[in-house]
């Protein structure tokens, strides 16, 4: 099962070697992995999206807690969450395909973000189902490339 | 004050009580050195090799209880203390390894003696540093001993580059550590201690399985008395020999993979272990899905990873041993539920006795050829089970911890996770700076013992008295055992046929040698070995067709042994 792991370290050098290191050393699964900075700037967010049946979780969520700069480590599975992604794609724009990415574009409330002679770049944000639909209908258009930023999560109310 | 990282780094050891470090000189810590040089309170040993000044540091907290410190220079000095690192983290040892490290420019340049050990040594010590200005150094090394040092104990490393050692900062050595990542928990929950009690008073055939935790806690005596006050029997892991008397009529001895046959029935047949201070290691489960079917398990452990790792656990309890073997006897000690329980487990008790009577740890004694383990008895005859024993790894070590009754914690040193060969010896030399009025023995293989050998010189030169009892059957033994049992006799590569001449070799070193060829001869040599002065070595040649018996084959459950 996949689990969205939110993890508050200490913003110092070599943290993310620690946590990642852990994950290759241990045999872990990293599917997608975000770090920047909280409100406080001592205090970085990494947010991991990660697989593994229950044991292999318990023991992931225990190493991180283990790791001496990490301060908390929060996993939002039944947790109520907002979660976002934001993903740029290059994709094909010419002839009756510019119609179509233009369409998507506006159905999908994504934004074009750079235009060249046959090619533009589209950003897009949302939850996973949403870039994944998203990606699936651009696709038959010619997609060049794509860069996705990975997850991030934040539970929702207070 | 003013002071030039050298000098805080010396200060800050002898202000934390540091009385000596091992470790080996170069261009990175030469300023460290003339520090050294100027200071008369931290002794420094010249070792002969940095994997054998990693070992010591080692030895020196087993036996101890103290934390080990290293210094080693860049590079090549640093990669050769991974190994050491790696052992003392596996077992869970307290020790502080100081690197030197190319200066602050030329990190990351490919420069003279360089080599990135904060990365290579992440996954082999509990935290890691690199001390970036001289400012932080004295905070850094409290921190480093701090965590070494409490929780789950283990190797930390701090890396000094050789400009933060040559500048000056005010020397500013914090009274408290403070880690908001770093709160070990060391009260075990006192609902989940009740529960653990309820439930292993109403079973009827508990076992205790003790591992090393409780010697790194200090919890010895708690697991006499809880033991005693419920009759439980007690089996240790190697890393636990010596947590628990060895010739307590409780004791059931080591288990697993060469454990006693009476204590692999016992934990098979259970239902309910107590678990403390161990992890379950694959060497002890055997296969895991046949693990002790019928036992509920309570876990006591300081590392909440250790828990629910390998096998599924029924009551976990994170915290100190000592703390919640305490809470435990508070429940039982003197209730009249505890002299029920007594009697109800009776029968169970009667059972593991009748396992242990029909199949003792034994081995056939032979006239012409000399035995190993009779000569781990009769090292245990001679110091009369009082000698701090430090093993290499293979047979010999197996040997000493099936042969050899250990009663008191920290009298038995040993690489159980990492299965470090060439451990010994260092590891015998750093007990014996930490306890100099004990006898300490190193019980080696000719294998082994070549692979640390160099340290003999670090032993003669500090005249430290270390005896080194070398089971020489002339073979790699545990792999040539396993190549004889599983391998049709295809001993590929496990025969050792140039020796070197033992005996020769360590009056070379400046040492004694004795040789004993014959069984006749065992008692008289040893007895003239452990009388002579300084450090001595005795070359006993043994039968190589010996094999280490019981054995329960790699992949096999517990009540598969193969037995003598």
């Amino acid at each position: 099962m996949r689990h969205t792991i939110s993890v508050l370290v200490e913003n110092e050098f070599g943290v993310l070697s620690r946590v990642s290191g852990l994950f290759s050393g241990r045999g872990f699964n990293i599917e997608s992995l975000c770090v920047a900075e909280t409100m406080d700037p001592q205090v970085s967010r990494m947010t991991i999206v990660t697989s593994g049946n229950d044991q292999i979780i318990e023991q992931i969520l225990k190493q991180l807690n283990k790791l001496i700069p990490v301060l908390k480590v929060i996993d939002f599975t039944g947790v109520d969450t907002v979660d976002r992604e934001l993903v740029l794609v290059k994709v094909n724009a010419d002839g009756d395909g510019k119609q179509e990415v233009l369409r998507l574009v506006d159905i999908f409330r994504a934004r074009i973000v750079d235009v060249a002679p046959r090619c533009y770049t589209i950003e897009m944000t949302g939850g996973e189902g949403k870039v994944l639909a998203f990606l699936q209908m651009l696709r038959p258009l010619g997609i060049r490339e794509i860069v996705r930023t990975g997850k991030i999560a934040v539970s929702r109310g207070m | 004050m003013q002071m030039t990282g050298a000098e805080i780094f010396v200060k800050a050891l002898a202000d934390l009580g540091v009385d000596v470090v091992f470790g080996y000189p170069g261009g990175a810590t030469i300023n460290i050195y003339d520090a050294l040089f100027k200071n008369v309170k931290v002794r420094h040993m010249l070792c002969r090799h940095e994997q054998g000044a990693v070992h010591m540091a080692d030895g020196y907290a087993r036996a101890s209880g103290r934390t080990g410190v290293c210094l080693v220079t860049s590079g090549p000095g640093a990669t050769n203390t991974v190994t050491g690192l790696a052992t003392a983290y596996m077992d869970s040892i307290p020790i502080v390894v100081f690197t030197g490290q190319v200066p602050t420019l030329l990190i990351g340049n490919d420069a003279f003696q360089e080599a990135d050990i904060v990365g290579i040594s992440r996954p082999c010590t509990k935290h890691n540093y690199l001390v970036k200005e001289t400012k932080d150094l004295a905070r850094i090394i409290k921190e480093a001993f701090y965590i070494a040092s409490t929780g789950r104990p283990g190797p930390v490393l701090v890396d000094m580059p050789k400009d933060v050692l040559a500048a000056s900062a005010r020397y500013d050595l914090p009274k408290e550590v403070s880690l908001r990542g770093y709160r070990p928990t060391y009260e075990g929950h006192p609902r989940q201690v009740e529960s653990a009690v309820r439930l292993l008073l109403s079973m009827e055939r508990p076992v205790v399985y003790a591992g090393g935790g409780v010697i790194l806690s200090n919890a010895s005596g708690e697991l006499a008395e809880l033991s005693r006050a419920l009759s439980l029997p007690v089996t240790t892991t190697l890393m636990g020999m010596g947590a628990f008397p060895g010739s307590d009529p409780l004791s059931l001895g080591m288990l697993g993979m060469h454990g006693t046959y009476a204590a692999n029935m016992a934990i098979s047949n259970s239902d309910v272990i107590l678990a403390v201070g161990a992890r379950f290691d694959d060497r002890v489960t055997g296969k895991v899905s046949e693990f002790a079917p019928h036992a509920k398990i309570i876990h006591v452990d300081i590392d909440p990873t250790s828990i629910q790792k390998n096998v599924r656990v029924d009551i976990p309890i994170v915290g100190d041993l000592k703390d919640v073997l305490r809470r435990m006897i508070k429940l039982v000690k003197g209730k009249k539920e505890a002299t029920a329980y007594r009697g109800k487990t009776a029968a169970w008790r009667g059972q593991i006795a009748s396992w242990a009577k029909t199949h003792p740890l034994t081995y056939k004694p032979s006239k012409g050829k000399i035995k190993p383990q009779y000569v781990v008895e009769q090292i245990h005859k001679l110091t009369k089970g009082k000698a701090i024993v430090a093993t290499e790894v293979g047979q010999n070590q197996m040997w000493a911890a099936q042969f050899y009754n250990y009663e008191q914690p920290r009298t038995f040193l040993s690489s159980g996770g990492l299965g470090t060969m060439g451990y010994g010896l260092p590891a015998a030399i750093g007990a014996q700076v930490a306890m100099p009025g004990r006898l300490v023995v190193d019980i080696a293989g000719d294998g082994s013992i070549q692979m640390n050998i160099q340290e003999l010189a670090t032993a003669v030169q500090y005249r430290i008295p270390v005896k080194v009892v070398i089971l020489n059957n002339g073979t790699l033994g545990m792999v040539r055992q396993w190549q004889e049992l599983f391998f049709d006799g295809n001993y590929s590569q496990t025969c050792l046929p140039r020796i070197p001449d033992f005996v020769k070799l360590a009056e070379a070193y400046g040492a004694k040698g004795f040789r004993a060829t014959k069984p006749e001869e065992v008692p008289e040599v040893l007895r003239k070995g452990f009388a002579a002065d300084g450090p001595v070595l005795i070359d006993v040649i043994t039968d190589p067709a010996e094999m280490v018996y019981p054995m329960v084959p790699a992949g096999a459950g517990l009540t598969e042994m193969l037995l003598v």
